[in-house]
């Protein structure tokens, strides 16, 4: 049982890495103006919702699989997903606004966090790889 | 050009300005002898070019044998003649443009104010020098000058005997004399020269002067200049011009010395020009107009001889006469002096009424003393030499400074000037002539005297506060972009981001890129000239490494010169790339080919979407809107391929079938508002020309059309998707009539304002849109090259922060009327029919983008303005008009130690509204400062102050108001307490700002008063939500307005210190400070608040004034509601008016005049405005600076 929730992890994980790859090039495609402002936001922002869920529902297996450390390892960033993406002003685009990635270094703050979460994710992946192993040799 | 020689003579020119003239002297002394040393500066000056003649004389040959060719290619000299005609070709060609189409030239004026306060002394200086004595009968110029024509002759065909004798030499002098030629073409027809082809100019020469014409003319011209010669040389200038035979030998002589012709030529036709400019009859402003040109473009001093000598040609070609020249010449000079002043006046015209500064005209005063200043324009001649690079600008720019800190002058701009000015006593004269428009001494080390802010009382300045002027050695300073259309918070930029951090000042640049100009060079050209890897625009501040390379400024890659920018189509002469417009101009305007586009060139396009619910109808504007449209038909920019279409909508959306042959015009209903389809797609956009009279018929009918109506729904997002898809194939402009909230289909708006929470002190909400259904549509809208500008004629509520989105991401404008009735509310009814004018009748640029480029190390990091941010530094704007105001905020990101300077050049892109791309460049160009004393002595507090608005802005939609208004207050706290801590060392108790941010207090006390960002004040949602659009939107000049209005006594204005504009006086009465203490009974006020004007009227006003300026009685009388000043036939009632009409032009905003009572009601809208003074809910700003002090101290 718990090597299945492991492997499912360990697939979304990797999904989850992969999005992070595809967010920094993306955005490094902007930064080096390869794709205009409106149609990078525009492929970001759909991706928002699928990253929210698919890190929310790892985050809840391991609080009830009661993985207890891999849960509070996850809890801050899966927070803010959803902090970030509820506190979208009502009059913009979704997280990444066309508008305003170019003022005040949004571009960078959003290129830094797509740095963290792919770092972070690679952690997980590790973790997640260990722990069905271990879980897979347990059985 | 000396530079490729070997640079010792430049540097010398560019360091020791003011020895300059000795080491000149020494030049002069070969030539016949001992001149005044301001003579010999343009000798000196000019030195570099003949020897790169004689450098370059091989190559040179063959354009010069072209013009040498004989009579057969003599038939392009008619340039000559047309150049010469400079006033009557160029402005005329300004005016009616049927003669060059392509001209969007305007007349001089608002551009040159700047250049004129150096000008001025310039002609004066220079006048006395040469001709002075003769100057006063304009003829006897010329008539020195044309007699020798017909010896001339024998000089014309003698070159090549001249050059069999010395080529360099002869080659020198040719080249000049096509040097004259060629200038006067390129600026008669400045527009429209193509620079490629070497006779281009010959099309030209055609239109207006027979070939003999020419050929007269061009002798005669180049003649004088010979004469010119003699008479630099000759030590006393001052006695009439000697027979012209005399001229001859002399000139011949010159010649003869080869070393000295080679510089002679150049100089000569410096004091050509004088002479000219002095020669003219002191009353025109013929003096004036040439100074102002040559200094406000340096291009055009080139010019200058073609211009003044137009009296020749002009004549010539009046007389018709293609005579014997000399008689020709004789006959003619009379009548040249008549046609001159005639076309003088013209161009004043012009010029007037397009003075927007309060800059008089400095030329008018002819001065009559012979000033002998004319160094003061050369010094920055010395410092142009060819091949200058940032390593030599530094030290000039050391040279320059040092002075100013030595002796106590005026502001930094004008310090070369002042430093002039002492040598030369007739300076001072001029400049106190210059009254008002020169500088409140606020100097280099004026701008760091620690001023204790709470212990002056009168801190504001009684005149306009003006821009302080760069730092920057006095070539630059000339070429420099005009601060109207360009300018920093930080004119001394600092060295590193570190600095700046210290200084806690905003780094920012205010832009104003669409400015209606009175001049601007046009330039046509098969190649621009830019950076190979920045792709920066060829510019003044470029370095030329040699003849064929140039380093560029931002980037410092070394570019190579194209062979076509080797040709100086204005010199006519090759090898001189640094004296093309290009180099020469800050702001230049290129016609661009074909590369520049991406598709054809689109029509100008307008369309109307017009509100006719019940609540519109009733408001009334329909009937203003079709009266001004019928009006203005013929005047709405376009060419014959412009198209109109209009779009009603209430809860149904109405097209009209306008195609040309239907009777009258059809309308189209469409009620399925969720999926809006267009009913015939190709009809409803039509041409204005070929459908003219079925629009004028539809205008007509619709304001009746729904005046029954009882639909009060509107169903504005269906009718914007509508516009949208009527637009996309073309891209224009859609215009959008709203009365109220849209409460139908896509993009509807609830209410979100609780009344109860205008005034409150803590939270001010919804300043954020509701849905990003409007931004959505605008970035669509901005995708398809659409701007969509908003008219919003409500009396309730209506949301403007989401409605706002339309136009802020389209680039469109938006204009609000707050409770608007066509006729209860007569003033606002006012207040749009002017807008509507000016905007229907403006300039407008289509399809265009704008690209900020600054020097390696700076990068730009947040926009304000109306716009789509497409790529990092490309702004996207569907359309641009002379109204819109941009502001960037810069950040440092790496050490700028290795340059001196730094520059930023905007770029503008876009479609005229006749089909043409063009591209509209400025350059500015600042120094990089090292020492924090230094960054505080360059503040430009009102850049400063328009930047910091515009980032509050930002703050308060993205966090909140309350935060925005502290982080206003800090930044005068960190800045005055870095400057206290840091720079000044005088103890901590007492608040010290230094002199450049003295007002920096008061401005952002002004700010936290501001409509936008007030609390405690009853203020609607969409007042303030209307008042940060323009914040952000407006450009600096109008914004100052806003954020702190001007106030002035009016009931005693005299014309002492007046200017003249358009022939009128207007008086300049003192600025008085915003406070009620000011404010006396006896007394009537004007208060200018840039959209508003306030009259108020004391209780116990004089009479005399109540009954000469506004008609009535007396005090008791005067009506409640005022909203106009009768003209009366007193002189005190023609004095306030032409000062309120002066105040008034030139505003994108028609502002509404109010007569306010003491005592009405109205009067607390005006006591709002007094900031300096204690509300219930504000600081006072004596109480401010305490506040402020006490935050430094904890």
């Amino acid at each position: 049982m718990e090597a299945v929730v492991f492997v499912f992890s360990l697939l979304d994980c990797c999904a989850l890495i992969f999005l992070s790859v595809y967010f920094i090039i993306t955005l490094s495609d902007l930064e080096c103006d390869y794709i205009n402002a409106r149609s990078c936001c525009s492929k970001l922002n759909k991706w928002i919702i699928p990253e929210l869920i698919g890190h929310t529902v790892v985050t809840l297996l391991m609080l009830v699989s009661l993985h207890w450390f891999i849960f509070l390892l996850n809890l801050p960033v899966a927070t803010w997903n959803i902090y970030r993406f509820i506190m979208v002003p009502s009059g913009n685009m979704g997280v990444f606004d066309p508008t305003e990635i170019h003022n005040r270094g949004q571009l960078k703050s959003h290129m830094k966090e797509a740095m963290i979460k792919l770092g972070f994710h690679l952690l997980c992946f590790f973790m997640y790889l260990y722990s069905m192993i271990l879980a897979l040799i347990n059985d | 050009m000396s530079a490729p020689a070997g640079s010792p003579p430049r540097a010398a020119g560019a360091r020791s300005q003011p020895k300059l003239g000795g080491a000149a002297a020494s030049g002069a002394a070969a030539g016949p002898g001992p001149a005044p040393p301001p003579q010999n500066g343009p000798a000196q000056n000019q030195m570099p070019v003949p020897s790169a003649y004689e450098l370059y004389s091989q190559s040179y040959s063959i354009p010069s044998g072209h013009h040498f060719q004989g009579p057969g290619k003599m038939t392009s000299l008619p340039l000559d003649g047309q150049c010469g005609d400079y006033y009557s070709g160029f402005y005329t060609a300004s005016t009616q443009n049927a003669v060059t189409p392509k001209t969007t030239h305007q007349p001089p004026g608002a551009e040159q104010v700047y250049g004129r306060l150096l000008p001025a002394p310039h002609s004066a200086g220079s006048t006395p020098e040469c001709f002075q004595g003769a100057a006063s009968p304009a003829s006897h110029l010329y008539v020195s000058a044309s007699q020798p024509s017909s010896s001339f002759v024998n000089h014309y065909s003698g070159p090549a005997m001249y050059s069999a004798s010395s080529s360099a030499v002869s080659q020198g002098f040719p080249s000049t004399c096509g040097h004259y030629a060629v200038s006067t073409v390129s600026n008669a027809v400045y527009p429209s020269v193509s620079y490629p082809s070497l006779p281009a100019g010959e099309p030209y020469g055609q239109q207006m002067f027979t070939s003999q014409n020419a050929s007269t003319v061009r002798p005669v011209r180049d003649n004088s200049f010979s004469s010119q010669n003699t008479a630099l040389s000759r030590p006393s200038p001052l006695p009439p011009p000697p027979p012209q035979q005399y001229h001859q030998q002399h000139s011949l002589s010159g010649y003869s010395i080869p070393s000295w012709s080679a510089s002679g030529p150049p100089s000569a036709q410096d004091n050509l020009i004088r002479n000219h400019a002095g020669s003219l009859p002191p009353a025109n402003n013929n003096p004036t107009n040439t100074v102002a040109d040559s200094l406000s473009c340096p291009v055009t001093q080139n010019v200058q001889p073609p211009k003044s000598s137009p009296v020749v040609s002009t004549a010539v070609s009046a007389a018709s006469s293609a005579r014997l020249p000399p008689t020709a010449n004789h006959l003619v000079e009379p009548v040249a002096s008549v046609t001159q002043p005639s076309e003088l006046l013209q161009q004043k015209d012009m010029l007037s009424s397009s003075a927007s500064s309060p800059a008089p005209d400095p030329a008018p005063e002819p001065d009559p003393s012979p000033a002998p200043v004319p160094t003061a324009p050369q010094p920055s001649k010395v410092a142009k030499p060819f091949g200058y690079g940032y390593p030599t600008l530094q030290p000039g720019y050391q040279n320059a400074a040092a002075p100013l800190h030595s002796g106590g002058q005026p502001s930094p701009g004008y310090s070369g000037f002042q430093q002039y000015a002492q040598q030369y006593p007739g300076m001072n004269q001029l400049s106190s002539s210059l009254g008002g428009l020169s500088l409140q001494s606020a100097a280099q080390p004026e701008s760091l005297r620690p001023v204790n802010l709470t212990q002056e009382r009168n801190i504001l300045p009684v005149t306009p506060v003006l821009a302080p002027v760069p730092n920057l050695n006095l070539e630059l300073k000339k070429l420099n972009c005009s601060p109207d259309s360009f300018r920093c918070t930080l004119t001394n930029i600092p060295q590193t981001q570190a600095l700046l951090t210290k200084a806690k000042l905003p780094l920012g640049l205010l832009l104003h890129p669409f400015r209606d100009l009175t001049q601007l060079p046009v330039i046509t050209s098969n190649t621009i000239v830019r950076c190979r890897s920045c792709r920066t625009y060829i510019n003044p501040f470029v370095s030329f490494i040699d003849q064929r390379r140039w380093k560029c400024n931002l980037c410092y890659r070394v570019n190579d010169v194209p062979e076509e920018f080797m040709y100086n189509p204005l010199t006519r002469s090759y090898g001189e790339p640094h004296k093309r417009p290009e180099v020469q101009n800050s702001t230049v305007e290129f016609i661009a080919s074909s590369d520049y586009m991406l598709r054809p060139p689109q029509p100008a396009v307008y369309l109307f979407v017009l509100d006719v619910s019940h609540n519109a109808v009733e408001a009334g504007y329909l009937t203003i809107l079709c009266q001004s449209l019928l009006e203005n038909l013929d005047k709405l920019p376009g060419d014959s391929r412009t198209r109109i279409g209009f779009v009603t909508f209430d809860s149904t959306i109405h097209f009209y079938n306008l195609q040309d042959g239907l009777s009258q015009p059809q309308m189209l209903i469409v009620s399925d508002i969720d999926d809006v389809f267009l009913p015939t797609p190709d009809s409803l956009l039509v041409n204005l020309h070929e459908s003219k009279e079925l629009i004028k018929d539809l205008l007509n009918a619709l304001p009746n059309m729904f005046t029954n109506t009882r639909e009060t729904h509107s169903a504005l997002g269906p009718a914007l998707q509508a516009a949208f898809k009527l637009m996309s194939p073309t891209g224009g402009r859609v215009s959008v009539f709203q009365t109220q909230l849209p409460s139908l289909g896509a993009g509807l708006l609830q209410s979100r304002e609780d009344p109860n929470q205008r005034s409150s002190t803590k939270v001010v909400q919804h300043l954020g849109p509701a849905t990003d259904f409007y931004k959505k549509l605008a970035l669509d809208c901005s995708g398809q090259q659409t701007a969509v500008d908003l008219f919003l004629l409500s009396s309730q509520y209506s949301d403007l922060s989401s409605l706002a989105c339309m136009s802020k991401y389209s680039a469109g404008c938006i204009y609000y009327y707050p409770s608007f009735h066509s006729t209860h509310n007569p003033s606002q009814a006012e207040k749009l029919q002017n807008e509507l004018k000016r905007y229907l009748t403006r300039k407008i640029g289509f399809e265009a983008v704008m690209r900020i480029r600054c020097t390696k190390g700076l990068s730009m990091h947040t926009f304000h303005g109306n716009f789509f941010v497409r790529s990092t530094d490309l702004l996207s704007l569907a359309n641009i008009n002379p109204d819109a105001g941009f502001a960037v905020q810069l950040s440092i990101e790496e050490s700028l130690a290795d340059t001196s300077l730094v520059c930023f050049q905007t770029a503008l892109l876009y479609t005229s509204s006749k089909g043409e791309r063009r591209i509209r460049v400025h350059t500015l160009c600042l120094p990089v400062v090292s020492s924090l004393a230094d960054v505080y002595a360059g503040v430009d507090v009102q850049a400063a102050i328009c930047l910091l608005a515009n980032m509050a802005v930002d703050r308060s939609i993205s966090t909140s108001l309350s935060d925005a208004r502290d982080a206003l207050v800090n930044a005068v706290v960190d800045s005055l307490s870095a400057y206290s801590s840091t720079v000044s060392n005088i103890q901590h108790s007492v608040l010290i700002a230094p002199s450049s941010l003295k007002l920096f207090p008061l401005y952002v006390l002004a700010l936290l008063k501001q409509k936008a960002f007030r609390t405690g004040t009853s203020t609607r949602l969409d007042d303030r939500v209307y008042a940060m659009c323009q914040i952000k939107c407006q450009p600096l000049v109008h914004l100052m307005k806003m954020i702190h209005p001007n106030l002035y006594r009016i009931d005693r204005l005299m014309d002492e210190g007046a200017i003249h504009v358009n022939d009128r006086v207007v008086p300049q009465p003192p600025i008085q400070k915003l406070s009620a203490e000011k404010l006396t009974r006896e007394g009537a006020f004007l208060m200018d608040c840039g959209c508003v004007f306030y009259i108020w009227v004391g209780k116990s006003c004089d009479n005399t004034f109540i009954e000469d300026v506004l008609g009535y009685p007396n005090f008791a009388s005067i009506p409640q509601k005022m909203t106009h000043l009768p003209e009366l036939d007193t002189l005190s009632s023609e004095r306030t008016i032409s000062f309120i009409t002066w105040l008034r032009d030139s505003r994108p905003l028609s502002p509404v005049l109010y007569v306010v009572k003491d005592e009405s009601p109205a009067k607390t809208e005006f006591f709002q405005h007094l900031i300096e003074d204690r509300t219930e809910a504000a600081f006072s700003y004596y109480e401010f600076l305490l506040h402020i002090q006490q935050q430094i101290c904890k």
